[in-house]
């Protein structure tokens, strides 16, 4: 028996615990509570007042019953009872049932929420505590209706206690994320920052968790948190390991605290105060160098203790991304955990390892590790430290090591655990593409996936090497011929036998001058394999042997046989049948000149995304991976400064699959990729009209996506772990479309799924929207479309609200985007001479005409972006005009439908002080303002 | 050597029970709660301390879950963890989540957090907190979470508050825990 404390004696409940252990069978279990139950509800009702002790001891039973796995429907009330007991241990119980058996019975939640308030207004810290736990741990709606107002009060008074605060703090978090609209900011919020400053580390470590919550929603609101975390950091960090008392864990000065400092350090970009930037850097560097001392204790906990703060402080380096120093150091340090002896720290090292190969600081030294890398692929005991290798490589993947890195994840792929075979074989091959020197290589790679793990190899991959093969001729033979020797094989993967056909079904010719793949040789090696394909693969080779009547005259006859034979003619799959009747037809009617046509030659397909890199991020959803991958390319974008190398809305939903596109083999149609004709049509919805709940302010990151579209049309707009959003627009004069991709990135239904256009006020009158409802449900993984057509009435200078709204697994989201709608989208460019130009512009000399910016350069100034920027503008770039050659002036008019307006720029770089001036002159005023500010935040 | 001691009849009863049994079998799982690092959500999802066998010891739930997911959450955390060796990792992916565990004696105690949260300073915490228990029930068994399980509920609530941790400090929580006793 164990030792149970003597002090509070409910010996019934342990009497009756020891009971329920000692049951033999789960019969007897539920007989002994049955026999119990009937005692607590007999002595509930009887007539005799029951005293609180009692009803303390039943009611803790009840829970134990509850929490054994039974339904328990009474009590209730006597557990209400005991919230307004004087006793510790009894409004304990009572607090307990209630938090763990949360009842939305209206009349209780009143009498609770009395309770509550009454505590709340005690000033007995503990009673206090007690009813602060059950708001957090409850949290209803109710529940912050009633508090709201006072939690806040209660954390910043100066009379409070300390572990009041922080259970304070703590409760009002949990209100403000279930109900964020009924914690209004107020007096409160700036006195909470100063929270960051208290004397009670305990404090600090609760409060750190509200504010980051809260600066993520609201950053500008708590700017001021920067410094005085930064502050606190610094005294922690330089503290001895004895300094902090009972705050130092394992000889770590509050690990916990330092880690939560460095999180809410992540809600902000590096401190644009130089001193408080210093002081941060030193920081970071401390922490760096404390890696590197001896360690203090031998035991596991100092170590960990301390390399959570190390691991935490790495993640703010790579958030910031600007420290080239500090980037390269981090990645040392973790080169050194690659081989540590324990296990969780090279699993850790390598999932960090990942995040710095995206950096451009910090990718090089990354690529070092190269070897010890492939070496945890082959000797790693558990998965997942492989799958983060995997990962691990293919983010330090570039065309310097690409061939190494896809032959090593060839060979581990043979003895790869089931579950990561598919996504090896999707970064195999996208590897291979992306950095294919050599298509031959590629081919290889390609088919070598297939041949290792034909099974895991899906649609995609081998759509992907077809679309490859016949957009490039120069592979053509060699794929051809490739192809037909790994069809060679005696047992060969399904897959194998597809890509064969289709590629021997176009290019068979270029192989066949050679007698040992002759036109029969091919044919009958394709036919051997044929019945024992499923069918949709079969159906794919008689659409080759048709492309083979037209290649090869001389096998028409030996086709026609087959074609005519009674399994296929009178094949019972309708498919198969249908193709053997018209394919058999087709060749016995058509002229050589019709069968060339209808046989033509695939032409290119249309570059578009990778389907595979659109399966890879459905496959992982909202993984680290996927999200790498996103940002490194973004990155690449902003550091090339060129347009987006492709649409990266498009998804497997809207990229067509080859073989639909040569077969129509009537596959399922490639999910819903629009709304379904609404009753009516031509309904449009009122784009204007006020939305009944309430809109969620802006995604943070929005303004800088924002700003991104301002001089390129198509991209992704917005991305979370859930949603993506992409565009495409074009734009026509006064006129303009856009196409809203609205990607579920789950693989569960979005449900009320409503996106609105909502324009302020003043924009109403100046932009006209009209656009049609989405279908209100988004499965997972599907896209959904959405076109708004744009007329730009006049001049403008807000931007279009899209608000979205949905329920994703019983949540509701709310989410809040800038449509980058922008008056530079209506430009149209004007060449002009030299001569034309300054004798405009002279024109165009009154003071209100033009409007001035100087700044300072946000990036690298590189004249060739500068001028495909200026040209993304929409404007025209005028050559030789302005007479210093390092100055661009570009020339364009502004389309709305009242009016046209002329505008003249002229941009004038300083690249000794890293500055533009850039100046506009047009006829409208607002007009040179609005394009003033868009272009300036370009460069 | 381990914080927790199993007395041995423990291991033997609950071994051979039939729910033990039932309970250790996997169930698939379809639906995903909400993931994002996104403020909306607490940092930890759920703690949950099980012994080998699949018994719950504590359940805390730091969002809204119905009896049935929770149970479904119970059963694939179980399936999980218990197939993991000292070599393994003391990390799970965990649908879009991970589990940060640790094994003392026969009980398992997970966090189920974000992914993108800091593994060692959850696995930290949770030393902390077997090391409060520790004390507090002098050599902490697993029948002294059973027998006391409301006082366990407490000792979390001091350290862990609305999916956050409140205090680390095991002097300060012990001393509040000793206060509280005292008032019994």
């Amino acid at each position: 028996m164990p030792a149970v404390s003597k002090g509070d004696g409910m010996r019934g409940l342990a009497v009756f615990i020891s009971d329920i252990r000692n049951c033999k069978s789960k019969e007897a279990e539920i007989k002994r509570i049955n026999k119990e139950l009937a005692n607590i509800r007999s002595k509930f009702k009887g007539d005799k007042a029951l005293d609180g002790y009692s009803k303390k001891k039943y009611v803790c039973k009840l829970l134990f019953i509850f929490l054994l796995g039974h339904d328990i429907d009474f009590g209730h009330m006597e557990a209400v009872n005991l919230l307004s007991s004087n006793r510790y241990t009894e409004k304990q119980i009572g607090y307990l049932f209630i938090s763990v058996l949360v009842n939305s019975n209206s009349e209780l939640i009143r009498l609770i929420n009395n309770a509550i308030k009454n505590d709340l207004a005690s000033r007995n810290p503990t009673f206090m505590g007690l009813a602060l736990h059950c708001i957090a741990n409850v949290g209803s709606r109710e529940m912050a209706e009633a508090f709201a107002g006072e939690v806040p009060k209660i954390l910043v008074a100066g009379d409070t206690m300390d572990s009041v605060k922080q259970s304070a703090a703590l409760c009002l978090l949990r209100l403000y994320r279930t109900s964020p609209d009924l914690v209004p900011m107020g007096d409160w919020t700036s006195r909470v920052v100063h929270l960051l400053n208290d004397q009670h580390l305990g404090v600090v470590t609760a409060a750190t968790s509200l504010i980051t919550t809260l600066a993520q929603k609201n950053p500008e609101e708590f700017k001021t948190s920067v410094s005085l975390a930064v502050s606190r950091l610094s005294r922690i960090v330089t503290s001895a390991s004895t300094d902090l008392q009972d705050y130092t864990y394992y000889f770590v000065p509050a690990p916990w605290l330092s880690v939560k400092l460095l999180r809410l350090l992540q809600c902000y970009p590096p401190p644009e105060d130089p001193a408080v930037r210093g002081r941060l850097t030193e920081c970071l560097e401390t922490i760096l160098n404390k890696a590197q001392e001896p360690p203090k204790s031998k035991k596991v906990q100092h170590s960990n203790a301390k390399n959570a703060v190390l691991f935490e402080a790495i993640s703010l380096i790579i958030h910031h991304d600007s420290e080239p120093n500090l980037l390269v150091r981090a990645c040392n340090q973790l080169g050194q955990f690659l081989q540590h002896r324990e296990t969780n720290l090279r699993y850790l090292a390598l999932e960090s390892m990942c995040t710095l190969a995206s950096s451009e600081f910090s990718h090089e030294a990354v690529k070092t590790h190269i070897d010890t890398v492939i070496n945890a692929l082959k000797t790693e005991r558990d998965v997942s430290v492989r799958q983060r290798a995997v990962d691990l490589l293919y983010a330090m993947c570039d065309r310097s090591n690409a061939q190494q890195i896809v032959a090593e994840m060839l060979s581990y792929l043979e003895t790869a655990d089931y579950s990561i075979r598919e996504e090896i074989v999707l970064k195999v091959a996208i590897l291979a593409e992306k950095y294919a020197v050599d298509y031959a290589w590629y081919v290889d790679t390609i088919l070598n996936l297939i041949r290792i793990a034909g099974d895991y190899v899906s649609e995609e991959v081998w759509y992907r090497v077809i679309q490859i093969v016949i957009n490039r001729d120069d592979v053509q033979g060699y794929a051809a011929k490739t192809v037909f020797e790994a069809l060679q094989a005696p047992a060969c993967h399904e897959n194998l036998v597809k890509v064969g056909g289709y590629i021997l079904g176009e290019f068979g010719n270029l192989i066949a001058g050679d007698p040992r793949s002759s036109p029969l040789v091919q044919f009958n090696l394709l036919h051997s394999k044929f019945h024992l394909c499923s069918v949709p693969t079969r159906a794919l080779l008689l659409s080759t042997y048709i492309k083979f009547v037209n290649l090869f005259p001389e096998v028409k006859t030996t086709i026609q046989d087959v074609l005519r034979s009674d399994s296929q003619l009178k094949n019972a799959d309708v498919e198969l049948q249908q193709r053997a009747v018209e394919y058999l037809r087709l060749s016995t009617v058509a002229s050589t000149d019709i069968l060339a046509t209808v046989l033509e030659e695939m032409p290119p397909f249309p570059e578009r995304e990778s389907s595979i890199l659109a399966k890879l991020k459905k496959k992982k959803g909202p993984s680290t991976v996927t999200d790498l991958e996103d940002t490194k390319r973004e990155r690449s974008v902003d550091v090339n400064g060129g347009p987006e190398p492709a649409p990266a809305s498009t998804s497997a939903a809207s990229t067509p699959s080859p073989s639909a596109d040569l077969l129509g083999l009537g596959a399922a149609p490639a999910a819903p990729a629009g709304p379904p004709p609404s009753s009516g049509g031509g309904l449009l919805v009122d784009v204007f009209s006020d939305s009944a709940s309430a809109v969620a302010p802006l995604a943070p990151g929005s303004e800088d996506n924002f700003a991104r579209f301002v001089c390129k049309n198509n991209g992704v707009l917005f991305e979370n772990q859930l949603l993506q959003i992409g565009l495409k627009s074009e734009f026509r004069q006064n006129l303009g479309r856009m196409f809203i991709f609205y990607g579920n990135k789950t693989s569960t239904q979005f449900l009320n799924f409503t996106p609105t256009l909502i324009c302020p006020d003043d924009l109403q009158s100046r932009l006209n929207l009209q656009t049609k409802p989405v279908d209100p449900t988004v499965d997972g993984g599907a896209q959904v479309q959405q076109v708004v057509n744009i007329e730009c009435v006049s001049d403008f200078t807000e931007a279009p609200v899209l608000n979205i709204q949905f329920r994703y697994g019983g949540t509701f989201q709310n989410v809040s985007v800038q449509l980058p709608i922008t008056l530079n989208k209506f430009f149209q460019p004007t060449e002009m001479s030299s001569q034309d130009f300054f004798q405009r512009w002279k024109q165009l000399s009154n003071p209100q005409q033009e409007v001035q910016n100087i700044f300072k350069a946000k990036h690298p100034m590189d004249t060739e972006i500068t001028k495909a920027k200026i040209i993304g503008f929409g404007s025209a770039l005028l050559e030789e005009v302005d007479p210093n050659p390092a100055n661009f002036v570009g020339a364009g008019i502004i389309h709305t439908k009242t009016t046209q307006i002329g505008c003249l720029l002229r941009l004038e770089p300083n690249l000794q002080a890293q500055m533009y001036r850039l100046t506009l002159r047009t006829s409208k005023e607002t007009v040179s303002q609005r394009l003033c500010e868009l272009l300036s935040q370009q460069f | 050597m381990p914080l927790l001691r199993l007395p041995r009849r423990e291991t033997e009863r609950e071994v051979t029970g039939e729910r033990a049994e039932g309970a250790a079998q996997c169930l698939p799982c379809l639906s995903h709660f909400p993931s994002s690092s996104s403020s909306c959500c607490p940092q930890i999802r759920f703690i949950l301390i099980q012994n080998r066998a699949g018994k719950t010891r504590l359940a805390k739930w730091y969002m809204q879950f119905d009896d049935d997911e929770k149970q479904k959450l119970i059963e694939e955390v179980h399936a999980v963890v218990t197939v993991r060796d000292a070599k393994h990792t003391n990390f799970v992916e965990f649908r879009n989540f991970k589990i940060i565990y640790r094994r003392y004696a026969g009980l398992y105690f997970c966090i189920c957090v974000d992914v993108n949260d800091n593994n060692l300073a959850y696995l930290e915490a949770i030393h902390n907190f077997v090391e409060v228990l520790n004390e507090y029930f002098h050599n902490v068994c697993e029948l002294d979470l059973v027998f006391n399980f409301y006082k366990v509920y407490t000792v979390v609530d001091e350290m862990f508050l609305a999916g956050e941790i409140r205090e680390t400090s095991q002097t300060k929580v012990l001393k509040q825990l000793l206060m509280l006793q005292s008032l019994e």
